[in-house]
């Protein structure tokens, strides 16, 4: 199983033999952060540069740890302060970048279809470290990767992905992979935070979330962003977290004594996670981050450390 | 990826399963020797066969000497010069579950040829830390060394031309013990 692709923008047009190369060699990379040097010569002399768009901490961080453990120099580039704010465009910004003749572009931008562009335009590898509600491949590996150190293996796996799907681009990213491995999902929340027709990606829908949570093996929960209740998607904070707020009294009523809970982060406590359970025996958050700088050790190394469809003496 | 591999033929048989045993025997004894007991040793294999061939040793060690000396796995891939032109990486993991400060290290492999495999194990092996010494333990020297490495115990010196290849199978990976001289088919 070799890889071939030049960039890294969707789990959509993986197949499951790639998605599992990902995750195998991310498995493989972990034990570099248990080192006392946690330093690998792989990407000496590569360049990667952080495009980001957007704010972020844990991704951005995530992305250049991971390049600073395979040896690759790495550039951040944030949009504010930027030439951004002179009145650059993207494309022109990106071609300026290429310019520098960097090995890969991790970016991050609030248009779906971002890292499709750059990957269009510029020479080099691009990762997609989230396009607004569209993908968001690296999350989607290190939530595959925890699972499948947690359960052992993926096939026949019940996931619940539990709050704001149709703003989410890492439930869209889970969706697809977690299909491909033969995984059943259920999304899970109010009426009006379920895209229609999304039963067309494989997926069963449910609207409430003790029926939601009950016989699965993992609860994954996504950040309810405050900006939806102005926009009158839901009535208030309150009644979404007492609706589709998870707590130790739902979880020992509903749920399996071995579910995993995660969280993409950033967790808004009290609200779509009660702190007994961010911080419980169920919940594998931290781990996820952990398993972050991995998988994007994996990616980079597989996009800057293979000859793509190269002679392999 | 796309150029396939050229197909080899057996040549010649270089060791069976019984001068296979004795060349280890020997090793493990010569190790012990070399050392003054089995005090401060650790082997580390290199993946795949190097692994076997370092849990072998150990197990000799253990019947000559009782000490149960601890065996590590290294994958080098992260280390080769020629990552860049290999194509995809396949990284399955470095498991040493022991401090090798101080320790004397003995490093096994099955073929040492070009050098560049042990170059970077010995970079690697630093990396986890400061031993004592490294020390190098190969099944089959084949010659044609591209850096001043050499070994510190051979299980068999072996002149090859470079378009041949050898062929070590052990029984936990092949079915048999057996090392063999393998040849391009059309030549």
């Amino acid at each position: 199983m070799g890889w071939t692709r030049k960039d890294l923008l969707t789990m959509r047009e993986l197949d499951a033999g790639e998605i599992v190369l990902l995750v195998d060699t991310a498995a493989s990379l972990q034990e570099i952060a248990t080192r006392e040097i946690k330093k690998v010569p792989a990407l000496r002399g590569k360049t990667v540069v952080n495009l980001f768009y957007e704010p972020s901490t844990r991704t951005r961080t995530s992305f250049e740890i991971a390049g600073k453990w395979l040896s690759a120099d790495v550039v951040n580039f944030s949009a504010s302060g930027s030439s951004t704010a002179k009145g650059e465009s993207f494309v022109d910004t990106a071609k300026n970048i290429a310019a520098m003749s960097p090995d890969v572009v991790v970016v991050r931008h609030s248009s779906a279809g971002a890292a499709q562009l750059l990957a269009r335009e510029l020479p080099c590898s691009i990762v997609n470290a989230g396009d607004g509600a569209h993908e968001h491949p690296t999350q989607a590996l290190l939530d595959l990767l925890t699972i499948r150190e947690h359960k052992g293996h993926f096939d026949g796996l019940h996931v619940a992905i539990v709050g704001d799907i149709t703003n989410s681009r890492v439930a869209r990213s889970n969706i697809h992979g977690m299909r491909k491995l033969g995984m059943t999902v259920t999304v899970a929340g109010p009426p009006t935070l379920i895209p229609p027709f999304i039963q067309e990606l494989g997926v069963k829908v449910s609207h409430r979330l003790e029926d939601a949570i009950r016989d699965v093996d993992v609860i994954m929960m996504l950040r309810l962003q405050h900006e939806r209740m102005q926009n009158g998607l839901i009535p208030s904070l309150r009644e979404y977290s007492r609706y589709w707020g998870l707590t130790l009294d739902k979880l020992a009523r509903h749920a399996r004594p071995d579910v995993l809970i995660m969280h993409p982060g950033p967790v808004n406590r009290g609200i779509e996670l009660s702190p007994e359970v961010a911080d419980g025996p169920y919940s594998v958050i931290l781990d996820q981050v952990a398993k972050g700088v991995a998988v994007r050790m994996g990616v980079l190394l597989l996009l800057a450390g293979s000859k793509g469809g190269g002679d392999t003496p | 990826m796309s150029t396939p591999a050229p197909k080899f033929r057996e040549k010649a048989q270089v060791l069976d399963d019984a001068a296979l045993d004795r060349a280890l025997t020997r090793i493990a004894h010569e190790i012990l020797e070399k050392n003054g007991g089995a005090a401060e040793l650790a082997f580390v294999g290199l993946r795949t066969r190097g692994v076997t061939l370092a849990q072998r040793l150990a197990a000799k060690i253990a019947q000559i000497d009782g000490a149960a000396l601890p065996v590590g796995t290294l994958d080098i891939t992260l280390y080769r010069d020629d990552l860049s032109i290999r194509g995809t990486p396949v990284i399955r993991g470095t498991d040493i579950p022991f401090s090798i400060k101080a320790k004397t290290v003995v490093l096994v492999d099955d073929v040492l040829f070009t050098g560049r495999t042990i170059r970077a194990a010995l970079d690697a092996i630093i990396d986890l830390g400061r031993p004592k010494a490294i020390q190098l333990a190969i099944l089959i020297d084949r010659g044609h060394r591209e850096l001043p490495i050499r070994p510190d115990y051979v299980g068999k010196n072996l002149p090859t031309s470079r378009r041949e290849s050898v062929a070590v199978r052990l029984r936990e990976h092949d079915g048999e013990d057996r090392v063999v001289i393998e040849e391009p088919e059309e030549a």
